[in-house]
C-alpha cells in the first residue's frame, strides 16, 4: 500500500496478488459481480434485437424510408450496422483475456496501484443506478486495464466504445468485441441513420444497466499527454436516459489513469512531428512484443467518486420539455443542454487531471527541458550542455514542495533517497536522457552537433516531443498560476484589473490547448493568484547559495518559462498566416502541413530554436481556437473543412505576438 | 330523450303542482328556510334518514384519524393485529399474518409505541376571529353555527399524513376556522356567502372532510374572520328523473348516503372512490374525482349534468339540462378540481344507472409487474377493461397478503397451499417478482360472462393465471381500509401516504421505479434508520 500525499487515499498494488498466484486461477476464478438492480439479463444478441425493434429504431427507419421507399432494405442496413458495432461480452474470452493481461502487465509494469477506496465506491453504487465509466485517454492499454480491473476487483465488465480503427484486425478485432467492446465510427454526424442505430443502442444499454458503459470523453489517446477538449456527443447520447426519466439517476465515474511511461510514447511523438501514425494490423501488434522487454515502471488508476448525473442537472436544466417528445422520437438538443453537456464534459475532465499522480519522470523532464541549454544548438558537445545532478536533485526537491502545495498526488518512494529516485528514473529512460561521466544530465539531443539537415532536426523533435509529453502530464497543475504569472507581466503590475482581462484572453487563447470550466474565469485567476503567491513564499527562504536556478529566484518566470513552447506555436501559426493573402483559404490538411513546413523552415534558418513548434496538434488547437477569436474563417464542405483568412487575423495576431518571452529567457543566439 | 306519452306528462305536471300546494315535504322544520323545498315528484322521497355524519362529526368520526370511532386496528390479547367494531366485513377478524409482516418490513416493535395524544390540547386552539357584525345578521337568519374549539379545529384539516401527525400530537394548526356555519338549504348558502361579501369574511367549504390536497387548510397569512361552511346537512336527494335517468342531489351528501337511497330506488351512481364512506357529492366536483369503477360510469366530469354554485358575484349555473353543449366552453368545468376556491357547491344533478344486475369479483397473477403493466395497456386497446381493474405491484400483493384472516378450516389453508405450490412450482412464478391485478365487473350477467372471458383471454396472453374470487376482493378491501392501517402504523412509528398520478403508457415503468427510487433516496438522504416500503398499483384510464 502507498500513500500518495493524500492521506485518505491508499493505492493499492494490483499486480502484487497477481505475482504470488495462479494466472490460470485467477482466470478461471468463480466471477458473479453484482449488477444494477433493475436490469433485466440478456444476451449481446438480444440487446442489438431489443435495438432492431425499438420504437425509436422504427421512427428512424420509417423517415428515411419516406413515402414509399424500402423499409426492408434500412432494417437490413441497421442489422448490419448493430453486427458490425454491437459488442459480443462472453465470459470465455474475458477468461483468456484474464490470463493474457495478467501475464502481459506483469511483465510490463512494476505496479498498478489503485485506489481501494474509489473501487469500493463504485461497488456499492454498482446496484443502485447505471453507471458510466470515464477514463482518460492515453494508451491503448487504457480500457484493457479498465476491464482487466473490473474483473479482478468483482465490478460487472464495462462495455466500451472503441473506435473503429481496431475492427479491420483480424481476431483481435473480434476478440475485442468478445470482450465487450463496440464500435463506432469516428464521425458520424452527417449520417442520421447511423447516429440514430447507435444511440439508441448505447441508449438501450443504459436504460437496463445491462453493464457499465465506458467510453473515452476525450475522444482518442492524446498524444501530447495533455487532457484533450471532450466531445460531447456520446455524452449526450447518455444524458438522454436521463432528460427522459428513463432512469432514475445515471452515475459519471471518471478515472484518470497516470503511467510513468507511455507504450506508445515514441509512435506519438513521431505523429506529432508528422510522421504519420501506422496502420492498426494484427502482425502490427505482434511486432510490437518487442514492447514487452522493456520497463514500463508503475501505472496509477484513481476512480474518482461517482458523480450524479442527476444531481448535476437539478437546478441547471428543467427537463419537463423533454417528457413532451412522443419517446420514439429523437431528443431535439436545446441549446442549453448543449451548454450543459459542455460543462459536464469539462468538469468531467478536470477532475481527471485532478487524480492523475505525478511522476518523478514528469518532474525531471519539466526541469530538463528548461535548462539553460539549446537543443538546436548545444554551445559545447560535452562539458557545457545539460544540468549538473546536483543542480538537478536541488530543483527537483523544490518542484516537490511546489506540487505538494498545490496539492496534487505525488508518486515517490518514501523509503528511497532523493538520488536514488532520480537515478533510477533517469536510468528508465535512457533512451531520452544521458547521464554523461562529469555528472551532468543531457536530454539525447543535446550530445550531437549543430543539426544540418530537416531529418535530423525531426530526429530531435521527436525525443524532445517524447520528453514534452510527460511535462504536459502535470501541465494542468501549474497553468493557472503560470498565466496568472504572465498577465501580471504583460500588464507590468499585480494590479487586478489589467492582470485579469489579459488572463482571460489567455485563457481564451488556449482553451483548445488546456482545460478550463467554462465561466469561472474569476474563479480560475483567484485559485492561479493564491498559488503564485503561496507557492513564490514558500520558495524564497529556499533559495539556495550553491546554486540559484529560476526556480527558486523568480518562480513566475519559472512558470512563464513551462508555458513557452505554447506561445512560441502560436505566434509561429500567426506569422505563417500573415504571409498569406488577405481572404485566401486552405482546406484543413493542406494548411497543417503548410505550418509545419514553415516551423521547419524557421529551425533551418535559425530563426527559431524551440523544437516543440513542430508538434502538429499545438497547430489544430491554435487553428480552432483563431477561428473561434474571428482571425479563421472554418468553412464546412464536402470535401472537408476549408479555413479563410479575416481581416481579424492582424488584430488577434498582435495580441499573440505580445506574449512576450520570460525576461530571464536565456538568450542563446 | 324518448318522449313520453302526453297525458302522462300532464299527469306528472299537476302531481308537482299538488306537490308544491301541500308544502309536505319540509320534515320536522329541518328547512330553515320554507322555500327550499320545491320539487317532489309523485314518488315522493321519504323524508331524509339523517346523514352518516351528524354536525358533531367528533360524536361518530375519530377526531385524530381516519373512520368511525368504533372501527380500528388494534393488538389484541394474542398480540395479533385484529380489526374492531362491527361495521365491516373485517369487523372482529383476526390477521395473524399482519404483525409479523409490519415487524419484518419496517422493522417495527409492538414494544415500541407511539400513542397519539387521547384529547387535543386546548392550549394549542387559536382564539376565533370575530367579525361581530356579521355574526348578528347570522343569528338573526337562525341559520345553525358554533364557534366551539373541536368544531372549528375538526374542519381545519382534512386526511394528508402531515395533518394527521399534527392532530394526533393534539391538534397543533396556526391556523384554524373561526367559525363553522351548517346551512340547510340553498337559499341558506347564497344568504351566507351575500353576508360574508357585505361583512368581508372568508369562507371554506367543507364537505366530507377527506381532502388530501391541503385544500382545507387555513391559510396563515388570513387575517380575516374564516367561516367553515360544512355541507352534510344538505344531503337530500331533491329528486330523481327516471326517464331521464339523472338525480339532483344536495351537494353535502355523503357517497354511501347517496348510493343507499339511490339503491333504495334501484339505482346507483357507479361513482366510487376510495374514500366514498366519508366523502360527499360537492367534494367530488370541487375535486375532479374518480371512481374505482369508472370504465363503467365515467369519472365525476362525465357524470355531471348540472351543478348550482354560488359564487360571492351570484349563482353560477347553466340554464338547461342538456348533457352538453357545442357553444362556447363549458363553465363547469372551470368550477370542477376548483377545490371550493370559487364558490359553494349546494346542487348537482348526476347521471344515474339502473343497480348492475350481476357483480363479479376476479383476479390474476403475473409473472412480474411489467407483464401486469402490458396487459392493463392491452385491455385499454381493446377497450374491454371490466368496472375496476387495478394492478398491484409485488410489495402491494404482499402487504395484501399480509391482510388475509385467519383461515377458518384445515381445508382451506391447504387449498392456499395448493394454489400457492401451483403458482410457484408448477407454473414458475417467483413469489418476489409476481404480481396481481383485480378485478370487478360489472353488468347484466350476459355481459359479465362475455367480458370475463375476454379479459381472461388477453391476461393469458402476458402470462396472467386467473387466480379467483378471493384475491380479487381481499385486494378491494384492502381500499376501504388502508386508511384504518396508516393509523395502526402510526401507533407503531409508521407512516404512510399515498400520491396519485396519471402518465402515458410507456412510462409506467418508468414511472414507478423512479418514485420508488426517489423515496429510498429522500429517506436515507434525512437519516431515516429502515428503507420506506414504497408499492405501487395503476388502473386504466
Amino acid at each position: 500500500m502507498v500513500s500518495l500525499g493524500y492521506p485518505e487515499e491508499r493505492f493499492e498494488d494490483v499486480l502484487e496478488e497477481r505475482r504470488c498466484n495462479s494466472d490460470l486461477l485467477f482466470s478461471a476464478r468463480r466471477f458473479a459481480p453484482p449488477t444494477y438492480k433493475h436490469r433485466c439479463p440478456r444476451s449481446p444478441a438480444a440487446l442489438r434485437r431489443a435495438v432492431l425493434d425499438s420504437p425509436r429504431l422504427q421512427q428512424a427507419i420509417r423517415e428515411m424510408a419516406g413515402e414509399d421507399g424500402d423499409t426492408e432494405a434500412l432494417r437490413q442496413e441497421a442489422q448490419s450496422i448493430l453486427r458490425e458495432m454491437g459488442h459480443n461480452q462472453g465470459m470465455t474470452v474475458v477468461r483468456t483475456f484474464a490470463f493474457m493481461l495478467s501475464r502481459i502487465f506483469k511483465a510490463l509494469f512494476r505496479h498498478v496501484r489503485v485506489n481501494e477506496e474509489g473501487v469500493q465506491r463504485v461497488q456499492k453504487v454498482v446496484q443502485e443506478c447505471p453507471i458510466v465509466l470515464l477514463p482518460s485517454h492515453r494508451s491503448y492499454i487504457d480500457f484493457l486495464l479498465m476491464s482487466f480491473l473490473c474483473y479482478s476487483y468483482d465490478l460487472p465488465l464495462p462495455v466500451i466504445a472503441a473506435g473503429m480503427d481496431f475492427q479491420g484486425m483480424r481476431l483481435v478485432g473480434e476478440m475485442l468485441q468478445a470482450s465487450g467492446a463496440f464500435y463506432m465510427r469516428r464521425s458520424f454526424s452527417n449520417n442520421p441513420f447511423y447516429w440514430a442505430v447507435f444511440s439508441e443502442y448505447v441508449q438501450a444499454i443504459v436504460r437496463n444497466g445491462d453493464a457499465p458503459l465506458e467510453f473515452f470523453l476525450e475522444g482518442t489517446r492524446s498524444r501530447s499527454n495533455k487532457s484533450l477538449s471532450p466531445k460531447l456527443g456520446l455524452l449526450s447520447i447518455v444524458m438522454e436516459p436521463l432528460l427522459r426519466a428513463q432512469v432514475f439517476d445515471a452515475l459519471l465515474v471518471p478515472v484518470s489513469i497516470s503511467y510513468e511511461r507511455i507504450l506508445e510514447e515514441n509512435l506519438y511523438a513521431r505523429e506529432l512531428v508528422g510522421v504519420p501514425k501506422p496502420k492498426e494490423s494484427t502482425s502490427g501488434l505482434l511486432k510490437a512484443h518487442r514492447i514487452l522487454q522493456n520497463d514500463y515502471g508503475s501505472v496509477f488508476v484513481y476512480f474518482h467518486p461517482p458523480m450524479s448525473l442527476k444531481s448535476f442537472i437539478s437546478g441547471r436544466l428543467d427537463i419537463t420539455p423533454f417528457s413532451m417528445t412522443p419517446r420514439h422520437m429523437a431528443l431535439r438538443l436545446s441549446d442549453t443542454l448543449r451548454v450543459l453537456v459542455h460543462h459536464l464534459a469539462h468538469s468531467v475532465v478536470l477532475r481527471q487531471q485532478h487524480g492523475m499522480v505525478v511522476t518523478p519522470w514528469s518532474l525531471l523532464t519539466t526541469l530538463l527541458l528548461q535548462a539553460p541549454s539549446d537543443h538546436l544548438f548545444p554551445t559545447s558537445c560535452n562539458s557545457e550542455g545539460g544540468v549538473h545532478l546536483p543542480d538537478l536533485l536541488h530543483d527537483v526537491r523544490c518542484l516537490r514542495t511546489v506540487i505538494t502545495k498545490i496539492g496534487a498526488m505525488q508518486d515517490w518512494p518514501d523509503a528511497q533517497s532523493h538520488e536514488a529516485v532520480v537515478l533510477s528514473t533517469l536510468a528508465m529512460n535512457s533512451s531520452l536522457v544521458t547521464l554523461t561521466k562529469e555528472g551532468r544530465v543531457l536530454l539525447n539531443v543535446d550530445k550531437v552537433d549543430r543539426p544540418k539537415c530537416r531529418d535530423d532536426i525531426l530526429n530531435r523533435a521527436c525525443t524532445v516531443l517524447t520528453c514534452a509529453a510527460y511535462r504536459n502530464h502535470i501541465l494542468h497543475l501549474f497553468v493557472r498560476p503560470a498565466f496568472v504569472a504572465m498577465a501580471q507581466r504583460h500588464a507590468g503590475s499585480v494590479e487586478d484589473g489589467p492582470t485579469f482581462s489579459h488572463f482571460c484572453f489567455l485563457v481564451q487563447l488556449f482553451s483548445e490547448e488546456f482545460i478550463f470550466e467554462p465561466g469561472s474565469e474569476r474563479k480560475d485567476y483567484e485559485e492561479g493568484l493564491s498559488l503564485l503567491q503561496r507557492c513564490s513564499s514558500l520558495l524564497y527562504p529556499l533559495d539556495s547559495q550553491h546554486h540559484p536556478s529560476t526556480i527558486t529566484t523568480n518562480f513566475s518566470v519559472f512558470l512563464g518559462q513551462i508555458f513557452q513552447p505554447f506561445c512560441c506555436s502560436y505566434q509561429m501559426v500567426c506569422n505563417y498566416l500573415l504571409t498569406l493573402e488577405h481572404g485566401s483559404m486552405q482546406k484543413e490538411s493542406q494548411l497543417l502541413a503548410s505550418l509545419q513546413e514553415f516551423a521547419l523552415q524557421q529551425l533551418l534558418e535559425g530563426r527559431s530554436t524551440e523544437l516543440e513548434i513542430l508538434a502538429i496538434n499545438v497547430y489544430k488547437n491554435a487553428v480552432a481556437s483563431l477561428s473561434r477569436l474571428g482571425a479563421l474563417r472554418r468553412e464546412r464542405r464536402k470535401d472537408g473543412v476549408w479555413f479563410l483568412t479575416t481581416s481579424q487575423l492582424h488584430h488577434v495576431a498582435d495580441a499573440v505576438a505580445s506574449l512576450k518571452p520570460p525576461s530571464q529567457l536565456p538568450a542563446k543566439l | 330523450m324518448a318522449a313520453a306519452p302526453g297525458n302522462e306528462r300532464s299527469q306528472e305536471r299537476l302531481q308537482r303542482i299538488m306537490g308544491h300546494l301541500q308544502g309536505n315535504a319540509a320534515p320536522e322544520g329541518r328547512r330553515s328556510s320554507a322555500v327550499a323545498q320545491t320539487i317532489e315528484s309523485s314518488e315522493q322521497l321519504k323524508p331524509s334518514s339523517a346523514s352518516t355524519i351528524p354536525k358533531r362529526r367528533q360524536e361518530v368520526l375519530k377526531w385524530n384519524g381516519w373512520g368511525y370511532i368504533d372501527s380500528k386496528f388494534a393488538i389484541n390479547k394474542q398480540q395479533q393485529v385484529e380489526f374492531l367494531g362491527k361495521r365491516y366485513k373485517l369487523s372482529g377478524v383476526v390477521l395473524p399474518a399482519l404483525r409479523e409482516w409490519m415487524e419484518t418490513t419496517f422493522g417495527a416493535s409492538l414494544d415500541h409505541r407511539s400513542a397519539p395524544k387521547s384529547h387535543l390540547n386546548p392550549e394549542y386552539i387559536p382564539p376565533p376571529v370575530q367579525n361581530a357584525g356579521f355574526l348578528l345578521e347570522l343569528k338573526e337568519m337562525g341559520i345553525a353555527h358554533s364557534l366551539d374549539a373541536e368544531d372549528r379545529l375538526f374542519r381545519a384539516h382534512g386526511h394528508c399524513l402531515h395533518e394527521i401527525f399534527a392532530l394526533r400530537g393534539g391538534g397543533k394548526f396556526e391556523r384554524i376556522p373561526d367559525l363553522v356555519v351548517w346551512p340547510c338549504c340553498h337559499e341558506d348558502v347564497l344568504k351566507i356567502v351575500n353576508l360574508a361579501v357585505t361583512h368581508n369574511v372568508c369562507i371554506i367549504p367543507f364537505g366530507g372532510g377527506t381532502s388530501v390536497s391541503s385544500a382545507l387548510e387555513c391559510p396563515l397569512e388570513e387575517k380575516r374572520c374564516i367561516l367553515s361552511l360544512d355541507m352534510t346537512q344538505m344531503n337530500q336527494i331533491l329528486w330523481i328523473d327516471e326517464n331521464n335517468l339523472t338525480a339532483c342531489i344536495e351537494a353535502g351528501i355523503i357517497g354511501q348516503d347517496l348510493e343507499r337511497k339511490l339503491a333504495e330506488r334501484g339505482f346507483c351512481t357507479g361513482h366510487e372512490p376510495d374514500s366514498v364512506e366519508f366523502s360527499s357529492l360537492g367534494g367530488w366536483v370541487a375535486t375532479r374525482a374518480s371512481g374505482m369503477k369508472k370504465n363503467v360510469y365515467g369519472n365525476i366530469e362525465d357524470l355531471l349534468v348540472h351543478l348550482k354554485v354560488v359564487t360571492p358575484r351570484g349563482v353560477l349555473e347553466k340554464s338547461c339540462q342538456g348533457p352538453r353543449l357545442s357553444t362556447g366552453p363549458d363553465v363547469y368545468h372551470m368550477v370542477l378540481g376548483s377545490e371550493g376556491t370559487l364558490g359553494v357547491i349546494t346542487e348537482v344533478t348526476l347521471k344515474i344507472r339502473p343497480l348492475p344486475e350481476c357483480q363479479k369479483y376476479g383476479s390474476v397473477v403475473f409473472p412480474n409487474f411489467a407483464q401486469g403493466v402490458a396487459c392493463l395497456r392491452e385491455m385499454a386497446r381493446q377497450r374491454c377493461a371490466p368496472a375496476s381493474v387495478r394492478l398491484m405491484d409485488n410489495a402491494q400483493f404482499q402487504f395484501g397478503h399480509a391482510l388475509k384472516p385467519q383461515v377458518s378450516s384445515i381445508f382451506t389453508s391447504f387449498l392456499d397451499g395448493l394454489k400457492k405450490l401451483y403458482i410457484t412450482k408448477f407454473k414458475g412464478f417467483d413469489p418476489n417478482n409476481l404480481c396481481v391485478a383485480t378485478l370487478l365487473f360489472e353488468g347484466d350477467r350476459e355481459t359479465v360472462l362475455q367480458q370475463e372471458m375476454q379479459v381472461y383471454k388477453v391476461a393469458a396472453k402476458f402470462g396472467g393465471l386467473a387466480a379467483g374470487e378471493d384475491n380479487g376482493q381481499r385486494g378491494y378491501m384492502l381500499t376501504f381500509v388502508i386508511a384504518y392501517l396508516r393509523d395502526l402504523g402510526m401507533d407503531y412509528y409508521i407512516i404512510g401516504e399515498s400520491f396519485e398520478t396519471s402518465i402515458p403508457w410507456d412510462r409506467v415503468l418508468d414511472l414507478c421505479r423512479n418514485v420508488k427510487g426517489r423515496l429510498v433516496q429522500e429517506s436515507r438522504d434525512h437519516g431515516v434508520q429502515f428503507s420506506p416500503l414504497a408499492t405501487c398499483s395503476g388502473k386504466t384510464t
